[in-house]
């Protein structure tokens, strides 16, 4: 919170102040930038087309996790939930056929976010241990149902829906998108939104206040996996196999994707624009690196190093608006 | 109430009596489960990550996390083993454990005094400790070439009165930790920065300070655990570590240290990661498929932590 009180200085600092708040996207300027100087490959829209499928990915889970995140809790089980909906969605369509078998992915991913959203209300547990637990434990079923090998979709006409382009935009970057926009909307102007951030201000208040918690933190948390479940049925079309080990460590991915845009693991404070400011980030991060012929380890090491830096200058501009 | 009363029995031995009969049921389905050599066994399996925990139990303890171990284990036992065959085996052991002291004070700076949140520096590390040990190691596996020779293998790979040397090194370190942990100045500060920061600071304890102290105790935890693997293994392969965190984790949670600070033991710790290890064997043993120990594992975990509540608040539901 600014507390000044002339407003001409206001006036004069509000740019500067709108990107001391959104950093993100001062990073992601700079990216851009930095790497269409340095490949003349980079600004192609080929490469735009590709930067934003494979963010996308990430993203759709992002999406969910920044709800889970704005209401101060966690979802590890992403990463599982996704790789069990691409199982399903390729191994169910022999028996029950293929929008039957992508609807049954959909509705695993649902159920599990269900039950970490009932399993972290009712038990009291922080959510970083249920879905913990949830991570192992749906790994392991997706290691049991695939029999630990890759399966392989039969009918190849179903990679096809990956590659319906709007102009250079994929199915899979579309639906980011919109997603993001979607639950920004919920964020800001439905009462479930609005609910989620004051739960994540302040727990207590809003009990006192009266709001159904419980309530609210299970919708949060289905939604979490319904996007992961989305986010897998979108791989297995792109990829028309189903690894067992598919979406491992993209919990990771998405917790820094989230927290880079400028969403706060404390809760309370968050947005689908940061969101997709922290997934483009890491999309351009990842693409450029790879387009200058980076080993893989400069990328994980730049990886790590973007987030510490990020938390600090983080704790740098907050502590910079305290003062003011 | 009567329910009350039977909530915090089984809070005080609920966990443990369920433990026993999962241990009966598979001791009388199996012949071989509660021998001598299988019990020595699984313990040798655990040792590892056994030997991790322990350290993390302190950073826990203190209310934060660590997921950078996995990563870290990976890279000291790259380290450690490329040293062994360059320098020897005793100055690659202090290098890597001068190594790993270096990696948990960077861990204990960031999270103890910048106060970065745990989570997301120890995950960042994760990230970039495996793209180090990719730059070190040029992404080739090394291995040990006079492994039957080297007396590197004392500490993974061989016994002592019967007793396997990992075991001991794990129960061992596992006494001297529970040792400063309750009975030392820092140990209680530990517990203090966990239980009430802002009261800690004001009675003098330096939270930063025991955070920092806290990470260090980790990644050395770690740097021993590499030796163990090491010289198990007598090589290194640029994923050996990958996963450890969430193990050490769900040993830790499943001990019962809360992971909001404040409470927990080493002793827990072990109990904790021993659990793991006799159910992975128990069910192995009884012919489930591998991967049916991490489903059981989740579902422990989840009714472990939950009764622990439960327990302490009176009532099942929150």
């Amino acid at each position: 919170m600014t507390r000044n009180t002339s407003a001409q200085s206001r006036h004069t600092n509000s740019t500067v102040t709108w990107l001391f708040r959104n950093h993100i996207w001062l990073f992601l300027g700079l990216a851009i930038a930095i790497f269409s100087l340095a490949s003349p490959y980079f600004l192609t829209v080929n490469n735009i087309s590709n930067v934003l499928t494979q963010g996308a990915f990430i993203g759709i889970l992002a999406v969910g996790m920044t709800l889970v995140m704005i209401d101060g809790e966690i979802d590890l089980s992403v990463g599982a939930i996704l790789a069990l909906s691409t199982a399903l969605a390729i191994g169910l369509q022999e028996q029950i056929g293929v929008w039957p078998a992508v609807l049954a992915g959909l509705a695993s991913g649902a159920a599990l976010g269900f039950l970490n959203g009932v399993i972290t209300a009712f038990s009291g547990m922080h959510s970083f241990i249920v879905t913990l637990g949830a991570l192992i434990g749906i790994r392991g079923i997706v290691f049991i149902y695939t029999g630990e090998d890759a399966l392989m979709v039969q009918d190849f006409s179903y990679t096809e829906y990956a590659e319906i382009y709007l102009g250079p935009v994929s199915i899979t970057a579309l639906t980011f998108f919109l997603l993001a926009l979607f639950f920004q909307w919920v964020l800001t102007s439905t009462r479930h939104g609005r609910e989620t951030f004051a739960i994540g201000d302040n727990i207590e208040a809003a009990h006192d206040a009266g709001i159904n918690i419980k309530r609210h933190k299970i919708i949060n948390f289905t939604i979490c996996g319904t996007m992961a479940a989305v986010a897998g049925i979108l791989l297995s079309m792109r990829l028309g196999t189903a690894e067992p080990n598919a979406g491992k460590i993209w919990e990771l991915w998405t917790i820094i994707a989230v927290v880079l845009g400028g969403t706060r693991l404390t809760g309370g404070f968050g947005s689908m624009w940061k969101t997709i400011g922290g997934v483009m980030t890491l999309a351009v991060l990842r693409n450029g690196l790879r387009l200058l012929n980076t080993p893989n380890y400069v990328e994980l090491m730049v990886m790590g190093a973007v987030l510490i830096l990020a938390l600090l200058l983080d704790r740098v501009l907050s502590s910079q608006t305290e003062a003011r | 109430m009567t329910s009350t009363n039977l909530i915090s029995g089984l809070k005080k031995s609920g966990l443990l009596v369920a433990f026993a009969v999962f241990l009966g049921a598979v001791a009388l389905s199996t012949d071989s489960f509660l021998s001598i050599g299988n019990i020595l066994n699984v313990l040798r399996q655990v040792s590892i990550t056994g030997m991790i925990a322990i350290g993390t139990t302190f950073v826990v303890i203190t209310g934060r996390l660590d997921l950078s171990v996995g990563s870290m284990l990976t890279l000291l036992t790259v380290l450690l083993v490329d040293q062994h065959n360059q320098v020897g085996p005793l100055l690659a052991i202090v290098l890597t454990l001068a190594a790993a002291v270096g990696l948990g004070a960077f861990n204990g700076l960031l999270v103890g005094y910048l106060k970065l949140n745990a989570l997301i520096v120890t995950l960042a590390m994760l990230s970039f400790l495996q793209g180090l040990t990719l730059l070190y190691s040029g992404g080739s596996n090394v291995n040990i070439p006079n492994a039957q020779t080297t007396w590197f293998r004392f500490f993974g790979r061989s016994d002592l009165l019967g007793i396997p040397v990992p075991v001991l090194l794990f129960l061992s370190v596992g006494a001297i930790a529970a040792f400063v942990l309750t009975r030392t100045v820092f140990g209680r500060q530990v517990y203090a920065v966990g239980g009430n920061e802002t009261a800690s600071n004001f009675s003098g304890v330096s939270s930063a300070r025991t955070v920092f102290w806290a990470y260090i105790l980790s990644a050395l935890a770690t740097g021993f655990a590499a030796i163990i693997l090491g010289s198990r293994v007598m090589g290194a392969q640029n994923t050996i570590g990958q996963g450890y965190e969430l193990t050490v984790l769900a040993g830790i949670i499943l001990g019962g240290t809360s992971m909001l600070g404040g409470s927990g033991s080493i002793w827990r710790t072990v109990l904790g990661i021993a659990m793991l290890g006799f159910i992975q064997n128990g069910l192995l043993l009884m012919g489930f498929p591998y991967y049916v120990q991490w489903l059981v594992t989740w579902v422990v975990i989840i009714i472990a932590v939950w009764i622990d509540l439960a327990g302490k608040r009176g009532r099942v539901l929150a």
